[in-house]
Parts: structure tokens; C-alpha cells; sequence
């Protein structure tokens, strides 16, 4: 990759996602939200969150790996238990990182 | 009568602290795109400037993997654009919060606006106190990510350098890990729980879709879902809640 396609490159991808994160805030004087809108907002954060983490998990590779053998899915499955038992991020977090390196240090 | 600055420094740091956990997740991500940038074809300069301009971990990620493979420019950036949609349903989110700010607000918080400080954040404005400063949170949360991703890619790029394979370790790990642990404390609700389930099985039926729309195309499927089932519950005011 040349000097000047890396300048392009950089601005481009920082304007785009600029531009995307900005936009309705630029606009916020000019928009009101629906009823339906405002209360489907709740439902985002969740619903982007496990659409990204889910493929992520089971084929870590871009290949389905559904077995215990695939340290992404235990590590997954062993956060999954952390958070729900302890309600602690930090702990939920670190426990599904040493799951994770456990499994590659041991099989 | 520092009182009110008393308080949005209290805000500022409590949105630092509530981050804390997610630095510990953003620091294998940013470990491993410095080690990726390192031996994609990319200067060590232009990894760095894509980290301090861009500021989206998984756009950055992928683009990263585009260069490796010779892609044109014009394409990353539209793969960029197109993996980032997502970050509007968050400035969605948060408009009826932010929308009373002026813009030297609005445009930093923006330019900062991350997963990580989005899920964060959310928790604090759904809380009903009557605070006029939670902006102050936001900004803590988002100085802290801002900084933290910024040294662990730089630390990334450094040691990608001395160790080639560091990428074959695995440290992706760390972003399903980090997203398991915030999308926990939103599941409170029955219909919060059918959006994540039809979110999940979506993202899974949508795979052969390019340039990763399937993950935008899930989640309106899990918020219509999640939409639904709170409509339904509301009608059969007999069920439980």
C-alpha cells in the first residue's frame, strides 16, 4: 500500500464512521422520534451485541465449530456463567479470558 | 457554589470507573490489531493514525484483513461505512439524552462513541435520578476507552514487530468474551430475552450475507421480536410480568 493510499485510506474510514456516529446528533433539532422508535431504543444495545458475539463464538474461523473442543465456544459458555452468577463485569471478564487460555495451554 | 462542579466530576470519574472492566477486555483486541497492522503491508504510522482518527475496533479489524489481501481502497472504506451502520441505532439511542447539548459536545461524544461506551453509558441515562450532568459519564467512559485502545494498539504494534505469530494466539477471544459480559446486565426482562434469542438465531441464518449486513438485518429482527412479545405481554395484562 503506497504512502498516498494510506492518507486516503485513514480519511476515508474516519470520515464514514464519523459521519455515521454524528449524524443524528448534527440533526437532533430537526428529529423527533416516534412513539414506537423510543420504545424500541431499549431493545439496541442487546440485539447488536448478540448478533456480532454469536458468530464470533461458533465459528470462530468463518467455519462452524460446535464442539467443547473450540476454546471460543467454552470460554463463551463459561462467561456466560461468571456474569450470571456473579453480576461482577471485571470477574465475568477475566474468568472467560483464562477459560479461554486455559483450554489453548492444555488441549 | 463549586457545587455543580463537584458533581460532573463525580460523573467524569464514576464513567471512568464503570469502564475499568472493558479496558481489561479492550486490551488483548488492541494487542492483537497492532500485531495484525504490524504484518498486513500497513505502516507503522498509518496503524497508528487509524487508531487515533477512526476509533472503531472491529471496522479496524476487518480493514486490516482488506489490506492483507490487496483490496481497493474505495472497498474498505465501504465495508467500513457498512460495518459501523450500527453505531447510528446507538446515536439513536442516545439522541433523546444529548439532544439538549451544544454541538462542542455532540461531536466528541460522537466521534467517541464505541460499544463499549454506548453500553456503558446507556445504564447511567436509564437511570431515573434527575442528574443534568450524565453527559459528564459519557465523557469519562469515553476518555478512558479513547486512551486505553490507543496504548494497547501502539504496545501491539510494537511487539508485532518482534513476535510474528503473536496474531495465531487467539487474543480475538476478547471481544466475544467482553460482549458476553455487557449484553448480561441487559437481559432483565422477558422481551429483552426474546430479542437477544431471535438477534442470536438470526446472526446465525444470515451468515452468507456480504460485508457483515447480517449483523445490522439481526438486530432489526431481534428489536421487531423484542418489540412484538413487549406488545403482546401488554395486551394479556394477566400474564405475569
Amino acid at each position: 500500500m503506497t504512502g498516498s493510499d494510506e492518507v486516503w485510506l485513514i480519511a476515508g474510514m474516519a470520515a464514514v464512521t464519523f459521519g455515521i456516529r454524528y449524524l443524528l446528533f448534527a440533526l437532533a433539532e430537526r428529529i423527533r422520534l416516534a412513539p414506537w422508535i423510543m420504545e424500541s431504543l431499549k431493545f439496541i444495545p442487546p440485539a447488536v451485541l448478540t448478533a456480532i458475539t454469536l458468530p464470533a463464538v461458533l465459528l470462530p474461523k468463518g467455519e462452524w465449530f460446535v464442539s467443547l473442543a473450540n476454546p471460543y465456544l467454552l470460554a463463551a459458555l463459561l462467561t456466560l456463567a461468571a456474569g450470571v452468577l456473579t453480576r461482577n463485569l471485571l470477574a465475568t471478564i477475566a474468568i472467560g479470558l483464562a477459560a479461554f487460555f486455559a483450554h489453548r495451554l492444555l488441549f | 457554589m463549586n457545587q455543580p462542579e463537584h458533581l460532573r466530576r463525580q460523573e467524569l470519574l464514576a464513567g471512568v470507573r464503570d469502564t475499568l472492566p472493558l479496558l481489561l477486555g479492550a486490551l488483548p483486541f488492541g494487542m492483537i490489531y497492532g500485531a495484525l497492522a504490524a504484518t498486513s503491508g500497513l505502516s507503522f504510522a498509518a496503524a497508528v493514525a487509524m487508531s487515533a482518527l477512526v476509533f472503531a475496533g472491529s471496522s479496524q479489524f476487518i480493514a486490516i484483513g482488506l489490506i492483507a489481501a490487496q483490496t481497493p481502497v474505495a472497498i474498505i472504506v465501504l465495508t467500513t461505512l457498512i460495518v459501523n451502520l450500527r453505531h447510528m441505532l446507538y446515536s439513536a439511542t442516545l439522541l433523546p439524552h444529548l439532544q439538549h447539548l451544544p454541538q462542542r459536545w455532540r461531536v466528541p461524544l460522537a466521534f467517541w462513541l464505541t460499544d463499549e461506551t454506548f453500553a456503558v453509558t446507556v445504564h447511567r441515562f436509564q437511570k431515573d435520578d434527575a442528574s443534568p450532568d450524565k453527559h459528564w459519564y459519557q465523557l469519562g467512559s469515553s476518555i478512558a476507552m479513547y486512551v486505553n485502545w490507543q496504548f494497547w494498539c501502539f504496545l501491539g504494534l510494537l511487539l508485532g514487530q518482534r513476535i510474528p505469530d503473536a496474531q495465531s494466539w487467539g487474543l480475538d477471544v476478547a471481544m466475544p468474551v467482553t460482549f458476553i459480559g455487557m449484553i448480561i446486565p441487559f437481559v432483565k426482562t422477558m422481551p429483552i430475552a426474546v430479542c437477544v434469542l431471535v438477534a442470536g438465531a438470526a446472526s446465525l441464518l444470515t451468515l452468507a450475507i456480504p460485508y457483515k449486513l447480517g449483523i445490522v438485518l439481526s438486530a432489526l429482527a431481534g428489536i421487531v421480536a423484542g418489540l412484538s412479545a413487549q406488545r403482546l405481554r401488554a395486551s394479556h395484562p394477566a400474564g405475569e410480568r
